[in-house]
């Protein structure tokens, strides 16, 4: 037998073979980095963010009489009156209202705490005074604190009185903003992207627009808002803060996106489809109705719905058009002055209070949350056309 | 002369089946077809024959395709392209400016190269043109139209049973004689088809020809192939085309026997193409 091991070899195998090692190992390398990132963000934002899912509620004894009803304050005295919420205490009117059996009794309730005392309860630096520290920690011995599920945080809207804020007002404001946003986006996105691809002659016009196009899906998006506020607002007359304008603006920013993830999906509908439609003798319309945009779909789905979600989280146009602005009610029409969760999220960020803090990490999970839904429903879409065909 | 056996013996063949009065179907005339500055086609004159088989052969880029595109306007897809002269289909001119092209498409249907069935079932591959041409109402008429269409094919026994199943889930050449169907469901007269074996293997070529024997007792085909052998083999009138001239044009027979160009013989006899 010769030698058959330097048969099958090649002088620089061993370097190449590193080298292709060596190439794995840095985009593995690039990989973990990213996700670590995002991991370390997640962990953060949660650690930060689920403390505001729970408030602090105090047992007190209340003296309800008719004085309380006029100044609701004179209802708990002393240390009682430093710790308890004064949301709370200006809400215990309509409280005695709904229970008339109270009047001139004294009932033992469950309190919410102000927010600097559920701060110090949740171990939290706080700027309780030293007196009612100890207090507290005399009323926790006794059990008679007690942190339960944060109602307030899900059902009510911005405050300043922090332990009486929520998120569900800009939660509404931004699905009211979103509707506004997909209406209008969405057929006019696909049409015009329609028109380019399928119907538009290939001229030096038509060549100016696409480009153009291009080029505004990479505008930044602050510009889409001083274009909102020169148009709607001050042109059009739109209501101020509204979700309508809101949701134009937006409109506006995912118009790009959308026409061109959707000429993409057009394109790639193989010709052959549509050299059948014509051999058969149909028009261009029913070609592109009935047998183009069903394969497009998919496609246009996705580039849409991502174009969407961008929008959800997009802060800056909004902020141009009044959408910052405090709103304690949740809206209940379009045209109703309303915020959005970014929006919440970035005003919570800018308060000096403890308790915001951790209202701007909840306000974060809720958001992603919603994102995270939204592009659920973007994958089942897609498979669900997909699974047509 | 020495021609392959097959070839004369396939022509002969084809001649014999020929027994019908011959009157024109489509008539050519003076056919000029520039893509932007280029001149594609250089003026055509062609007379083909009512429910007869008319084959276009010719090597690569000798213009026997965009003649057969021209024959149902499908050239106007293309924005560089001008076309100039005179079709005719049973002497109505079909480029004239008052004739709706879906109309004349309508009439003069076309299969392709590559089976192109619509990424839709078996039965609306075959029911969405007619229903949109207003040939028939949805319901038991459609039905009765689909099983013809298939029949006509002869697929329907192939098919009968899946007729919800998407058109794309069936073997190659199952697709092109599904396309085959769709193309008679709108019952066109005239049927022009490019290339339509050359994406297939030998049985479902074999079945397609058969098919093609077919159906020209009821419609008039125009036929685009490479395959010398195929056109030998089915077809009545032969065109050998040429760097957009239509070189030699008569009867399969005497093309592949007796051809009069030089042309014509080399190509046919292998020397070039």
């Amino acid at each position: 037998m010769p030698n058959d091991k330097n048969y099958f070899y090649i002088p620089q195998i061993k370097k190449r073979n590193q080298k292709a090692t060596l190439f794995k190992a840095t985009t593995l390398l690039a990989i973990i980095f990213s996700i670590s990132f995002l991991i370390f963000f997640l962990v953060d934002i949660v650690r930060a963010g689920y403390p505001a899912f729970t408030q602090t509620y105090i047992q007190m004894d209340v003296a309800i009489n008719e004085e309380v009803v006029e100044n609701p304050y004179s209802a708990l005295k002393g240390k009682n009156l430093k710790i308890a919420s004064r949301a709370w205490l200006r809400d215990l009117p309509n409280m005695i209202k709904e229970n008339p059996s109270w009047m001139n009794t004294t009932q033992t309730l469950w309190v919410l705490a102000n927010s600097e005392v559920d701060q110090y309860v949740k171990g939290k630096e706080s700027r309780t005074h030293e007196r009612e520290r100890a207090y507290v920690d005399e009323l926790r011995a006794e059990g008679k604190i007690e942190r339960k599920f944060n109602t307030i945080f899900m059902t009510t809207g911005d405050s300043k009185i922090p332990e009486n804020s929520g998120i569900y007002a800009s939660i509404v404001g931004t699905v009211l903003t979103i509707i506004v946003t997909m209406v209008i986006a969405f057929p006019i996105g696909v049409m015009t992207a329609i028109y380019l691809e399928e119907f538009a002659p290939d001229n030096r016009w038509t060549q100016v627009v696409e480009v153009n196009i291009n080029n505004l899906a990479a505008i930044p998006s602050i510009l889409f808002g001083l274009l909102g506020l020169a148009i709607f607002i001050n042109f059009f007359g739109v209501p101020r803060s509204s979700p309508l304008v809101g949701g134009m603006t937006l409109a506006l920013m995912c118009l790009p996106v959308i026409i061109v993830s959707s000429k993409a999906a057009l394109k790639s509908v193989p010709s052959s489809i549509r050299q059948a439609g014509f051999g058969l003798g149909l028009t261009k319309w029913q070609i592109v109705r009935d047998h183009v945009l069903p394969l497009a779909m998919p496609g246009i789905m996705t580039g849409s719905i991502i174009s969407i979600a961008h929008a959800l989280g997009e802060t800056a146009p909004l902020i141009i058009v009044g959408m910052i602005a405090f709103v304690p009610d949740a809206a209940t029409s379009f045209t109703d002055a309303s915020t959005v969760l970014p929006a919440q999220i970035f005003t919570w960020a800018g308060m000096p209070e403890k308790a915001y803090l951790e209202r701007t990490a909840a306000g974060i999970m809720v958001l992603l949350v919603v994102l995270l839904s939204l592009n659920a429903v973007a994958v089942y879409l897609r498979r669900k056309f997909e699974r047509k065909w | 002369m020495t021609m392959e056996n097959g070839f004369i013996q396939h022509a002969l063949h084809a001649q014999e089946q020929d027994s019908t009065q011959e009157s024109i179907k489509v008539q050519v005339k003076n056919l000029n077809l520039f893509y932007g500055e280029k001149q594609a086609l250089n003026s055509i004159n062609m007379d083909i024959y009512t429910k007869k088989i008319t084959a276009l052969i010719g090597p690569s880029g000798c213009g026997k395709s965009t003649f057969l595109r021209c024959i149902n306007r499908m050239n106007d897809l293309v924005q560089s392209c001008l076309v100039e002269g005179y079709i005719g289909v049973d002497g109505h001119d079909i480029y004239d400016k008052e004739i709706d092209v879906v109309a004349v498409r309508k009439r003069v249907g076309m299969v392709f190269q590559q089976p192109n069935p619509f990424p839709k079932s078996i039965y609306e591959n075959i029911a969405y043109a007619p229903i949109m041409h207003d040939i028939v109402k949805k319901g038991k008429e459609c039905d009765e139209l689909v099983e013809r269409a298939l029949r006509g094919a002869n697929l329907w026994d192939e098919v009968k049973d899946k007729l919800k199943d998407p058109g794309t889930a069936l073997s190659g050449g199952q697709q092109q004689r599904l396309c085959i169907a769709r193309a008679i469901a709108v019952e066109p007269d005239v049927i022009l088809m490019d290339e339509p074996t050359s994406a297939l293997d030998p049985i479902s070529t074999e079945k397609i020809e058969n098919l093609m024997l077919d159906l020209k007792k009821n419609y008039t085909i125009i036929i685009v192939t490479h395959n010398m052998q195929q056109a030998a083999r089915i077809a009545d009138y032969t065109a050998f085309f040429h760097m957009g001239n239509l070189i030699e044009y008569s009867d399969a027979k005497t093309l592949f026997v007796n051809p009069k160009e030089k042309k014509t013989e080399d190509y046919i006899t292998g020397r070039f193409g």
